[in-house]
C-alpha cells in the first residue's frame, strides 16, 4: 500500500548521521504500569525512546531498569539529563548516561525554574559546548528563542528541541511563529519538545514544518495512553503531510467552492 | 567498612566494585558505577578496591521524558 506521505516522497530523518523511521519520539515515564508503557510505545510508531539516569533503588534492586521492558536492538535509548538545574550535573549525568553504552546521543537539559521547568538557556550553552567536545551527539531541550537556538547550533548540537510550552502542562503549541522562525533559519534537525496535550497539538506543530515531536504526559497521563498513541502517531504523520502538501493561503472573506455560473433564474 | 552508596551510608564487606556489586545482588551489565565522581567503566570494575568513606553512586535508566 502506498502512503500519502510515500506518494509525496518525504525525505527521512537524520540526527547526527542515525536516520530514524518515525517523526515522533516519546517518553517512558509517569505510565500507570509497564505493560501500558510498552504496549502505548508500540502503538506511536516510534523508534527513539526517552530514559533518565537515576540512583538504583538498593533496597528494591530487583523491580529496576526501564530496560527489562524495552528492547534496546528495537527502540533507540534517547538518555535525557531531566531534573538538572546546573551545566555541571547535566554533564554528570550524560556521560553516566554514555556509560551505559548504547550511544552517544543525549537529551540535554539544564533546568532553570522549578515552577515552569523552563530552561537555564547559559547552562544549557555551557554544557552543550563541553558535550559536543566530548563527541556526543546533542539534543537540546531549549525554550522557542531563535538566538539561542542558533547558538546552540553554532556549539554543534545535533539537533534542537524548543518546547511548544512548558513541560507536562498540555498546553499546546503556544508561540508557532517562533518555532517556525527556528525551523526556518536552522540547518540542524528541529525537533519540538514538551508541552503538546492532545492529537490536535501535535498536528498543528508537525504543520509548522519542524523536523519531529517528542511528548511523554500527553501520552501516559492520558486515560487511555494505548489510544492516545496511536492518535499521536496518526496526528504526526497528518501535520506532516499537510505541511508538505502547503496549505491554501488565508482569506478575511468567502469565495464560493461552487461555480456561480449556470444559476437558475 | 563504611562507604556511601547513593547517598546512603553502608556497611559493607570490602573488597572490588565488582565485588561490592555481587555483594548488593546487582548486575554488573545493568548499572553505571561512579567511584568518588569518577566513572568506573564496566571492565574496570575488578581493578578499583573500595576504600573506607568512599562515595559509590550506582545508576541505571528509568522511565523518563
Amino acid at each position: 500500500m502506498t502512503t500519502a506521505v510515500e506518494t509525496i516522497r518525504d525525505e527521512p530523518l537524520t540526527i547526527g548521521g542515525h536516520t530514524f523511521t518515525s517523526r515522533l519520539m516519546v517518553g517512558t515515564g509517569k505510565y500507570p504500569d509497564m505493560d501500558t508503557m510498552v504496549r502505548a510505545i508500540e502503538a506511536s510508531g516510534a523508534e527513539v525512546v526517552t530514559v533518565a539516569v537515576r540512583r538504583v533503588n538498593l533496597d528494591r534492586s530487583k523491580e529496576s531498569s526501564v530496560l527489562h521492558f524495552l528492547d534496546p536492538k528495537k527502540i533507540f535509548l534517547l538518555a535525557n539529563t531531566a531534573g538538572c538545574y546546573t551545566a555541571a550535573d547535566a554533564i554528570r549525568y550524560a556521560r553516566l548516561a554514555r556509560e551505559a553504552g548504547f550511544n552517544d546521543f543525549v537529551k540535554l537539559e539544564v533546568i532553570g525554574d522549578e515552577e515552569t521547568l523552563l530552561p537555564d538557556v547559559a547552562g544549557l550553552l555551557e554544557a552543550a559546548k563541553v558535550l559536543v567536545q566530548e563527541g556526543f551527539k546533542v539534543l537540546a531541550y531549549t525554550n522557542e528563542d531563535l538566538v539561542t537556538a542558533l547558538r546552540l547550533e553554532d556549539a554543534g548540537c545535533a539537533a534542537v528541541m524548543p518546547l511548544a510550552s512548558p513541560i507536562g502542562s498540555g498546553l499546546g503549541l503556544l508561540n508557532p511563529f517562533s518555532v517556525r522562525t527556528i525551523k526556518r533559519r536552522l540547518h540542524v534537525p528541529v525537533i519540538v519538545d514538551a508541552g503538546v496535550g492532545t492529537a490536535s497539538d501535535a498536528c498543528v506543530t508537525m504543520e509548522q514544518g519542524v523536523d519531529g515531536i517528542l511528548m511523554n504526559t500527553a501520552i501516559a497521563a492520558a486515560q487511555d495512553p494505548v489510544a492516545m498513541a496511536q492518535a499521536m502517531r496518526m496526528a504526526t504523520i497528518a501535520g506532516r503531510t499537510a505541511f508538505l502538501a502547503g496549505r491554501m493561503p488565508k482569506r478575511e472573506v468567502a469565495m464560493p467552492s461552487s461555480p456561480t455560473k449556470g444559476m437558475l433564474d | 567498612m563504611d562507604v556511601v552508596i547513593n547517598g546512603e551510608h553502608k556497611k559493607i564487606k570490602g573488597g572490588t566494585l565488582l565485588e561490592l556489586l555481587a555483594e548488593l545482588e546487582l548486575d554488573p551489565r545493568a548499572v553505571v558505577v561512579e567511584h568518588n565522581r569518577k566513572i568506573v567503566r564496566r571492565v574496570g570494575l575488578a581493578d578499583v578496591t573500595v576504600a573506607e568513606g568512599d562515595a559509590i553512586e550506582l545508576v541505571h535508566f528509568v522511565g523518563g521524558g
